[in-house]
């Protein structure tokens, strides 16, 4: 049984979940994956060792919440909320635990958003990753309740709070109780700021919808990784209402560091160094 | 009278005709003074923000207003808008805050705008901000949903103690069309997709997302402006009445465990 669960996984990371999306995930098929960006040919430890990021162009791959933990927690110290909540499916859509139940079978992840504390360079955080391969990341009563429980318990810890966000937005399915999720990842939020705790958001590709306009845009430092694309209204629809295309380099991770709506763009590379140094900077 | 469809409330709730905010504020409070302006960027039309008073407790009312013809159309932007309305409507929220005023929100748009400059000047930090900041607003809130209440463009003025809801309101994370259009990628599905969504005042009832349907007068509330305003009055007053009897710390607490729960 539980082989069978490792096999699986295994199947998994070497599925090309992403062949539809240009920006594909980090999980090749094979041996050999193509940079979307270049269209070089990389080697698949090879961009695993360079942090997923294709070393010709520098064009950054989605990542799992799994590698970005290993990326960003100290080897050993990860420690995931065990929540066992689940979605009761407020609008009785047809199919939808099926999916989601073969969904959970197929990534080995338990929902869209991973929670959990670990340490970064020996500094304890609580950290929340969310998972673009997980129904695109969007944000339900399980994701909502996961960020909001994961910032409750930085507040009985006095402890900062990182979130990587990855999303589409709120999930359709569940829908007005998605809706709701987003004032009660805000509400949480506040209640992390009146006990005077630091929350830094990281947006990643992508960012877009009910998580753009509520916890990712509130973070006390919003970093964002280059080429991310972040919004609230996603282009197609942003297209159609203005009837013309949208400008070079619309709502990427540098366009709202110009517009004022990011802190700073750090590599994937500088990222664990870039939070600790934040977090050491944020102690009283 | 047969049950009125979860689609047939979606077009009621769009009617031209339908009264919006303003024609109720002129009604329900005995004086109103529409104040301008988020101190940044601009007066956004699409949401009118103001003082009034019913007798002696004075309100601060936020109120998302759709045009009642086409020229007041364009000039609100047909209900939707951009981030500076918001920052206008979470200037008025604090200073409710600092003058100790109850607040009254009147919620009804297709959602926020999606254009180029919403997106420029923060149309997600607008929103998230109000959010985060309406859920310890040290007054007490009321957001009534009048007639289409869509996306977070609705929920940006809707953290409140008390969400009521007209009895032909709706309220939903999207407008059906595009529900029917992510999910099933047509949008001519949106009759099919207004009927799953749970989106009457009825269904957000049942799943605990408002805490009472307001009955509109003769089934529409156009049929009689004057009666429906009343109604919505009255209601006004009895809720302030039981939320200013709670301590301020209560007050708030109940509001972070209200969206906690959901």
């Amino acid at each position: 049984m539980v082989i069978d669960k490792i096999k699986k996984r295994i199947e998994y990371d070497n599925e090309d979940i992403g062949k539809k999306d240009e920006h594909r995930s980090d999980i090749p098929v094979g041996k050999w994956v193509k940079c979307s960006k270049c269209k070089e040919i990389l080697y698949k430890d090879d961009l695993h060792k360079n942090y997923s990021v294709c070393p010709n162009c520098g064009n950054h791959f989605r990542l799992s919440s799994r590698r970005r933990v290993e990326q960003i927690i100290d080897v050993g110290t990860f420690r995931e909320f065990d929540l066992k909540i689940k979605t009761n499916n407020p609008l009785e859509m047809e199919d939808y635990i099926k999916k989601l139940d073969i969904l959970k079978e197929k990534t080995g992840l338990d929902e869209a958003v991973k929670c959990g504390i670990g340490n970064i360079n020996d500094e304890k955080v609580v950290i929340c990753v969310m998972d673009s391969n997980f129904m695109m990341g969007s944000m339900g009563k399980v994701v909502g309740e996961k960020i909001t429980y994961s910032i409750e318990k930085a507040i009985e810890l006095s402890l900062p709070v990182i979130i990587f966000c990855a999303s589409g937005g709120a999930r359709m399915q569940e829908g007005i109780v998605s809706l709701m999720q987003m004032a009660k990842t805000s509400a949480a939020v506040q209640k992390l700021n009146k006990a005077g705790l630091l929350y830094i958001s990281v947006l990643t590709d992508p960012t877009y919808g009910g998580v753009t306009a509520s916890f990712a845009s509130l973070g006390d430092i919003i970093l964002a990784e280059p080429n991310a694309m972040i919004g609230f209204a996603g282009p197609r629809v942003i297209k159609q209402t203005i009837g013309e295309d949208l400008p070079e380099g619309f709502q990427t991770a540098e366009f709202l560091l110009e517009h004022g709506f990011v802190d700073k763009v750090v590599e994937r590379k500088e990222m664990k160094d870039t939070l600790y140094k934040l977090i050491k900077f944020n102690k009283v | 009278m047969s049950k009125v469809t979860a689609w047939e409330k979606v077009k009621i709730a769009r009617e031209p005709d339908r009264p919006t905010a303003l024609d109720y504020i002129e009604n329900i409070f005995d004086d109103f003074i529409e104040l301008h302006g988020d101190r940044y960027f601009k007066d956004d039309k699409s949401i009118v923000c103001g003082l009034g008073n019913i007798g002696k407790q004075n309100y601060t009312i936020v109120a998302e207003q759709k045009g009642r013809n086409t020229k007041e159309n364009i000039e609100r932007n047909f209900g939707m808008p951009n981030p500076e309305a918001y920052r206008k409507a979470l200037r008025f929220m604090k200073q409710a805050e600092k003058f100790k005023r109850p607040i009254i929100t009147f919620i009804d748009t297709k959602g926020a705008y999606p254009g180029l400059g919403a997106e420029e000047r923060g149309q997600g930090e607008a929103i998230a901000r109000n959010l985060m900041e309406m859920s310890d607003l040290k007054v007490p809130i009321i957001a009534i949903v009048i007639g289409e209440g869509s996306s977070g463009g609705a929920l940006a003025i809707g953290v409140g103690d008390r969400i009521l809801m007209l009895e032909n309101a709706v309220y939903s994370i999207l407008s059906p069309e595009g529900y029917a259009s992510i999910l099933w990628k047509d949008s001519s599905r949106a009759e099919e997709a207004a009927e799953k969504m749970k989106l009457t005042a009825e269904d957000l009832l049942d799943l605990g997302v408002i805490d009472e349907v307001i009955k509109e007068p003769k089934g529409n509330a156009k049929q009689d402006v004057e009666k429906m305003s009343n109604i919505i009055k009255k209601k006004i007053i009895e809720n302030i009445k039981e939320l200013k009897k709670l301590d301020i710390d209560e007050l708030t607490e109940r509001r972070y465990k209200k969206f906690r729960n959901m």
